[in-house]
């Protein structure tokens, strides 16, 4: 059994927050030379070979891809095989977002006080979701989430008795809404099922897979390439100027449900989605 | 970065006094701009129309200039600038009007505007320019240098003044108020 210590959990978390903020993911990066290969709409396409160009830049300069270095959400899933007694991980966690953000030269963006506004609070409280998992040791994630597009997500109750069609509708409208506004080509990170609170944490978390892999679930997978399609006809385009790229990538989890309803949670990304994971075992 | 050769209107900031290249301007075109410009977003808009609404005189004279919707990251060590894109535009309309009135003649951002703002654009013979939203490293690379002016409290929401060269633009709402996104889709 590997001992854990609060120092492994603050450098980890430090370096994630410097990886996710400068290096484009990977998947994304193959998603944009696959739509750039596709477009054929002249604007879209200038705008598709900056990202290039600003990708190139981040990777060489040290610099982060976006000025906005998000809200950092930390995914941390305890695994089997290792020892955690007696950490205070969110104490751990924070200090390593704070030391990252800094040494980065990240973005300062989190307000104290959400009412007053005002002060900034110094890069943190970042955001944790902890989970327990079967698997070994323990995965650290950070997911750096930007708020034009985080400012667009849609929680939708349904009734149980929703056709498939009205399901698509009201996920595309999400899109529709969202427009130009938020950075496009987006990435949907949609949770479906559990109470309204686990659709949206569920939302955030389909993120993490990459965005080229289908759900294991064979219907799921079918609505997630349906709605890719049909997302990619809104002819937004990247920067909402038009053409084909509208969504990177649709990545659905689902979670069974009660009876009486049907929670989707719409999470939308700007194509700068960043995550960067580690496992300590 | 031939491609920006094309459809290519280079504007100067401080040279075009009578406005003349600025109003010329159409939605779509494309824009290479050199000269200073302000950065200011949500916390910056809300002090200086509340300074306005007093009647007060402003830390920055806004006549004549080009206000540039971003909170850069912080430079690093011998660096001008860290990543510096565009922040959503639409955040900004309900505290533009008064900008406008007091002389503003350009903002830069990302995505729609609303009715009200285009019409205000329209009416003050003002431009609203979309940069690339999520290529911040790439535009850092026009910046030639950057300023505090005021707000410093506010971080990253400060006012600053950010000198630029070929900073790749496009029209988003032009002088006559024809708006690049007022087609059937949104």
């Amino acid at each position: 059994m590997r001992k854990i210590t609060e120092k492994n959990i603050t450098d980890t978390v430090s370096r994630l927050c410097l990886d996710s903020n400068i290096y484009l993911r990977k998947d994304v990066e193959k998603a944009l030379i696959r739509a750039f290969e596709k477009e054929n709409n002249k604007q879209a396409r200038k705008i598709l070979q900056q990202l290039f160009e600003n990708a190139k830049i981040a990777k060489s300069e040290h610099i982060p891809l976006c000025q906005d270095t998000g809200l950092p959400i930390v995914f941390v899933d305890i695994g089997r095989g290792v020892d955690i007694t007696g950490l205070d991980m969110v104490r751990a966690i924070n200090k390593g977002v704070r030391e990252g953000y800094h040494r980065g030269y990240l973005r300062n963006s989190i307000v104290r006080d959400p009412l007053r506004r005002g002060l900034l609070s110094g890069f943190t409280p970042c955001v944790i979701h902890f989970d327990l998992s079967r698997h070994k040791g323990l995965r650290l994630t950070v997911l750096p989430k930007g708020f034009g597009c985080e400012n667009k997500t849609k929680l939708i109750m349904l009734y149980p008795t929703a056709t498939m069609d009205e399901i698509k509708k009201c996920i595309i409208s999400a899109v529709t809404e969202a427009g130009p506004d938020a950075c496009p080509p987006y990435i949907l990170g949609i949770g479906i099922g559990g109470s309204a609170d686990y659709a949206c944490q569920l939302s955030k978390k389909a993120f993490l897979r990459p965005i080229y892999k289908r759900s294991r679930l064979k219907h799921v997978a079918r609505l997630e390439e349906e709605l890719l399609k049909d997302a990619n006809k809104l002819n937004i385009g990247p920067m909402g100027l038009g053409g084909k790229t509208t969504v990177l990538g649709v990545n659905i989890l689902v979670y069974p449900t009660h009876i009486a309803g049907l929670p989707i949670c719409v999470n939308i990304s700007c194509h700068v989605l960043r995550s960067a994971s580690a496992l300590l075992s | 970065m031939l491609y920006f050769l094309r459809n290519l209107v280079k504007l100067q900031t401080p040279e075009d006094k009578g406005f003349s290249r600025l109003h010329a301007l159409r939605a779509g075109d494309e824009v290479l701009l050199t000269g200073d410009i302000f950065t200011a977003r949500d916390q910056a808009h809300k002090r200086l129309a509340a300074l306005i609404k007093k009647g007060a005189k402003l830390p920055l004279d806004l006549k004549g200039q080009i206000i540039y919707y971003c909170g850069p990251t912080r430079a690093p060590l011998g660096k001008v600038i860290g990543s510096c894109g565009p922040t959503t535009s639409a955040r900004m309309d309900k505290m533009t009007g008064p900008l406008l009135a007091r002389g503003l003649k350009g903002m830069i951002g990302k995505g729609r505007r609303s009715e009200e703002v285009r019409r205000l654009i329209k009416k003050h013979k003002a431009v609203y320019f979309l940069a690339t939203g999520g290529a911040g490293a790439f535009l850092s690379k026009r910046v030639l240098s950057i300023k505090s002016v005021c707000f410093k409290e506010l971080g990253p929401e400060a006012i600053y003044r950010v000198r630029v060269k070929d900073f790749p633009l496009i029209v988003g709402i032009d002088s006559q108020g024809t708006d690049i996104f007022g087609r059937d889709r949104s």
